[in-house]
């Protein structure tokens, strides 16, 4: 093989599949021998004219390794922003606070997305570019390499000492002739688990190759050898589970869904789309989907730290330990029931779906009676724990009130210890002194409009304030059993006792599975990828001037290789075991 | 009745902190703290009289290089390697030295026409194996390094005991922890490899962490909340700790390579400015690898921490989330950055297989890399609030 690099049209030794790659560009360096400029500028022709020219010269700068690198660093970049605004996937409400509280920058945010950074054009745009860049890519490799696995393996260089790693031994006159000292060279590179080829010399079925040597000695022939096609393997093998993950990512959100729902001990709920305080949907969901199974909550427990370290709590104290839901279920309406616990850190696993435990609190059982003595309001209100002491916000709406609609807002301590100015804090998460503090209102609640409102949030805009604790008649404090009556004769309100309730999740996604088993593959085929070595191997044998057996042999790495020199080693210690090879002081 | 002092029991699923391990837990991480900064300032002091070590280590070698020259040997210089005696190869050029280790790379040509009559070669390997340069200062301040180890990693594992927990529940023990791997990674690359260069660097990050852990996150030994109550945290943050400790040593190594490779610069070409003038003289840089070596041991490391962080943060975090929150993936400001430092070192391997994109260039994505987990574990934990808010901090 001729030099080329100062042809018009230079040939790389070996083609390449992708364009920007180093690490051809090291293989040819390390065939050709000397600099190949005409490589490098390969790529930086001008397009073609023409619409199949320009779009031609696109493809191939999508798929260069460098748009590549631009592309994942884009994306990475493009990726900051949902961490540093609120973003509607995780908290609709801090999204639509945030938008409130800045009207000018707000909608200027969210025109351009940066409250739903995931899904924006301009994100979604960057990876979908990314995995075309990486599909054009995978493509021309995967044939690259299955050429190179069923072709023999590289020709013989010219000039082996031009290698990165180059040895040479003389043999002793007693040895090997030269045709048994290639056999013997190739069955070593075997046993190293090199793929193999032996090459005649000069002459024979016209090798190309082998056009003499510098030495003047005469080349009996070469044995050429490659291994680690596992290291390309693994490669392609990750970016196309990268794919792979991609892809069921897209189809589990497609047919998941996610719904939520509050249940107090002893209230039950049953799989079905009306059960549901919150539901969403992929876009592929349908009602069919949904199991008919059915949880009950039976008792709730919470454990808190009560260590006590020289009759002194430890700093710890009254921090939350474990919570456990003792439940009744039922996979369907026919299977038997069953009792069991949900944790918080073990889902329940019910018709494909799973169950979460990611919240609870406490409920007190409330009855609000109206200006006519009847009862407008009466059960268990959930709370909103708002702390680890669980100092909980509780909002009742009696709209079924009369003559005037009653609303109350405060909270609900578990263990209400007086403050010494009128005020009172929670100490502790458990029931030890209940009370409730409320201011009430009455008016226009505002749920006739039918616009849907937060059951957690009173709007008291347009409401008359009864109880506060700045106001006249002062707030409202209750211990259970007590009741208080309104100002104005317009009702009363009785604490009767307080309830646990547990807040489930309950999420359904096909693609998890998929996800994990490519998330898997992707990382055997990185550690494959990184860790392997792609080596090809040279070794050729010749007569020298004195008669004797001279074996040449080197080194080539794709990649990066450290132990390129190790391998030089390994070689020449097995050479010297099967040869017997002469020192090299004695060498004239 | 006061609520504080109710006689309730302990919970039965948790045995009590032991007390007394726990104090002994907090004396040993006391301890360590001061050692590893005992050792800090003697690699301080070490880095800054190299010129005398160099100084010491010329007068050494001058006698034997003598001899040396006058046997003719091949192979002393660790220029390029002796290729061209195809029949004499001589066994000692076999020996590791720097030349020829990747294709892609000239040997460092500055080497060649350095001024100094010993050439860096003599001082440091670029396989970083150790070539007889002694270091008093620095081998004492290993020393020390190892002992404070294990004086941490007794506190570290204590406070495991004295919990029954894996000791990685807030960001105290993360720090602690993080700095305990840090320093045994360092410990242990330092058996085969000389990395005393690094060792201001990495003891002085070690220090930076438990001082910030101490006075930043003070925290009492206790158990943790139920959501961290599952095997897969000592999984999940062990390989994110792991992951961090190769990365920071990286960081270090490639703000080396950078200045090494301005050096080699300087001393290849005229020096121009007063920077490269004062580069091209200091002696400490003489210490350190060649921007090359730096390199290739910056790759063959981050490729392996690349390997924990996409196992650790990224798979096992993604499995406990689904087992914990219903969900494997929530764009949760954490996860953002886990990804976003995932995508950044991904984006450093690619670099490194980018034409042009080599040297300089995918030293810079690395650091930046680095610089992203710091973000990570600084700005995102104190303050984006997220799922993973349980650092432990003061509210
Ligand atoms: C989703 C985006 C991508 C990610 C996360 C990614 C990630 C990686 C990682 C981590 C490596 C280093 C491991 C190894 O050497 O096998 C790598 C290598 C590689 N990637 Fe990608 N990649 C992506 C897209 C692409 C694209 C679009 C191309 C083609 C232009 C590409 C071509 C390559 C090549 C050729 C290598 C091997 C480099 C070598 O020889 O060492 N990758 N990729």
């Amino acid at each position: 093989m001729s030099r080329r690099n100062n042809d018009a049209a230079p040939v790389p030794v070996q083609p390449s599949a992708h364009r920007d790659n180093a690490r051809e560009d090291a293989l040819n360096e390390g065939m050709v021998s000397s600099g190949s400029a005409g490589i490098r500028k390969q790529d930086v022709t001008a397009p073609a004219l023409g619409l199949t020219g320009m779009l031609r010269w696109a493809w191939t700068q999508l798929t260069s390794m460098r748009t590549a690198l631009m592309l994942l660093l884009l994306l990475a970049v493009a990726a900051v922003p949902g961490s540093v605004f609120p973003q509607r996937v995780q908290d609709a409400f801090a999204v639509s606070t945030y938008i409130e509280e800045r009207p000018t920058l707000g909608p200027i945010l969210d025109f351009f997305q940066f409250f739903d950074v995931y899904s924006s054009v301009w994100f979604s745009a960057i990876y979908l570019l990314l995995f075309i860049s990486l599909i054009g890519c995978i493509i021309p490799r995967s044939r690259k390499h299955y050429q190179q696995i069923t072709s023999a393996p590289p020709r013989t260089p010219q000039r082996l000492e031009r290698l990165p790693e180059y040895g040479a031994l003389e043999l002793e006159a007693e040895g090997p002739d030269p045709a048994t000292a290639l056999a013997d060279a190739e069955k070593v590179l075997r046993r190293r688990r090199y793929r193999t080829e032996i090459r005649p010399g000069k002459g024979a079925n016209g090798d190309p190759e082998s056009s003499g040597d510098s030495s003047g000695g005469e080349r009996t022939g070469s044995v050429g050898a490659e291994k680690g096609y596992l290291k390309e393997i693994g490669n392609i093998l990750f970016h196309v589970s990268l794919v792979g993950v991609l892809v069921f990512v897209a189809a589990g959100e497609m047919f998941s869904y996610r719904g939520q729902k509050v249940l107090v001990e002893d209230e039950g709920f049953v799989n079905a789309l009306v059960a549901y305080d919150n539901f969403y949907p992929g876009t592929w969901f349908s009602e069919d989907d949904l199991e008919p199974f059915s949880v009950q909550l039976d008792s709730f427990e919470r454990a808190f730290d009560r260590q006590l370290i020289d009759g002194e709590p430890n700093p710890h104290y009254g921090q939350a330990l474990d919570f456990t839901a003792h439940v009744t279920v039922q996979e369907g309406p026919d299977a038997e029931l069953e009792q069991t616990e949900l944790k918080v850190n073990s889902p329940l696993n019910l018709g494909g779906a799973n169950v979460y435990l990611p919240g609870n609190g406490y409920a007190p059982v409330v009855t609000v009676r109206d200006g006519e003595g009847e009862v407008a309001f009466s059960g268990p209100v959930i709370t909103r724990p708002d702390d680890s002491v669980y100092t909980s916000m509780m909002v009742i709406k009696a709209p079924d009130a009369h003559p005037e609609q009653l609303g109350f807002v405060g909270l609900f301590l578990p263990t209400a210890h007086d403050t010494g100015d009128g005020m009172a804090v929670s100490v502790d998460p458990e029931l030890h002194n209940p009370e409730l503090h409320l201011n009430s209102y009455y008016g226009d609640l505002g749920l006739d409009d039918g616009i849907p409102q937060n059951v957690y949030v009173l709007d008291t805009d347009n409401l008359t304030e009864l109880n506060s604790r700045d106001s006249e008649h002062g707030g409202i404090v209750l211990a259970p059993g007590e009741t208080h009556e309104l100002p104005d004769g317009l009702g009363s309100i009785e604490f009767e006792g307080v309830q646990d309730y547990i807040a489930l999740d309950i999420t359904y996604n096909p693609g998890t599975t998929w996800i994990l088993v490519f998330a898997l593959t992707a990382t055997a085929g990185l550690m494959a990828s990184l860790f392997l070595r792609r080596r090809r191997a040279w070794v050729t044998v010749e007569q020298n001037e004195h008669g004797r057996t001279l074996v040449k042999y080197g080194l080539l790495a794709r990649g990066e290789d450290f132990r390129l020199r190790d391998e030089n080693i390994a070689l020449r210690t097995q050479f010297e075991k099967i040869w017997p090879v002469r020192p090299p002081e004695e060498n004239p | 009745m006061s609520p504080l002092l109710s006689p309730a029991p302990t919970s039965a699923q948790l045995p009590p902190i032991n007390v007394e391990l726990a104090e002994y837990s907090e004396l040993f991480m006391l301890i360590s703290a001061s050692i590893y900064t005992l050792a800090f300032i003697l690699f301080t002091v070490d880095t800054a009289r190299s010129s005398a070590t160099i100084k010491r280590v010329e007068a050494e070698l001058s006698a034997e290089q003598q001899a040396e020259r006058s046997r003719q040997l091949v192979g002393a210089g660790g220029g390029a390697v002796d290729a061209e005696a195809p029949v004499a190869f001589a066994p000692s050029a076999l020996e590791p030295s720097i030349a020829s280790e990747d294709s892609e790379q000239a040997p460092v040509p500055s080497r060649l026409n350095r001024a100094p009559s010993l050439p860096d070669s003599e001082l440091v390997d670029d396989d970083l194996a150790y070539v007889g340069t002694r270091r008093p200062l620095a081998n004492v301040a290993v020393a020390l390094t190892a002992v404070a180890a294990a004086a941490h990693a007794f506190a570290v594992v204590s406070r495991g005991i004295a919990a029954s927990r894996w000791p990685m529940g807030n960001m105290f023990e993360f720090l602690t922890a993080a700095a305990l791997v840090v320093a045994v990674v360092y410990l242990a690359v330092l058996i085969r490899r000389d990395l005393r260069f690094l060792g201001i660097f990495v003891i002085g990050l070690v220090v930076t962490m438990m001082v910030a852990a101490t006075i930043g996150f003070p925290t009492p030994i206790g158990h943790v909340q139920p959501a961290l109550q599952s095997p897969w945290i000592a999984i999940h943050v062990t390989l994110a700790v792991l992951a961090m400790a190769l990365f920071t040593l990286t960081f270090a190594m490639n703000i080396l390579q950078l200045v090494q490779s301005r050096r080699e610069h300087a001393l290849a070409t005229a020096p121009k400015g007063g920077f490269e003038r004062g580069l091209a003289k200091a002696q400490f840089m003489r210490l350190v690898p060649s921007a090359f070596s730096l390199e290739s041991w910056v790759y063959r490391i981050n490729a392996v921490g690349f390997v924990f962080w996409t196992l650790g943060p990224l798979i096992t975090g993604a499995i406990w989330a689904n087992e914990s929150w219903g969900r494997y993936w929530g764009w949760d400001p954490k996860e953002v950055w886990t990804f976003v430092i995932w995508v950044v070192y991904a984006g450093y391997l690619h670099a490194r297989a980018t034409r042009g994109w080599t040297g300089n260039r995918a030293a810079w994505l690395s650091i930046i890399g680095f610089i992203c987990i710091i973000i990570n574990y600084t700005v995102v934990n104190i303050w984006f609030p997220g799922m993973h808010s349980y650092a432990g901090l003061p509210e």
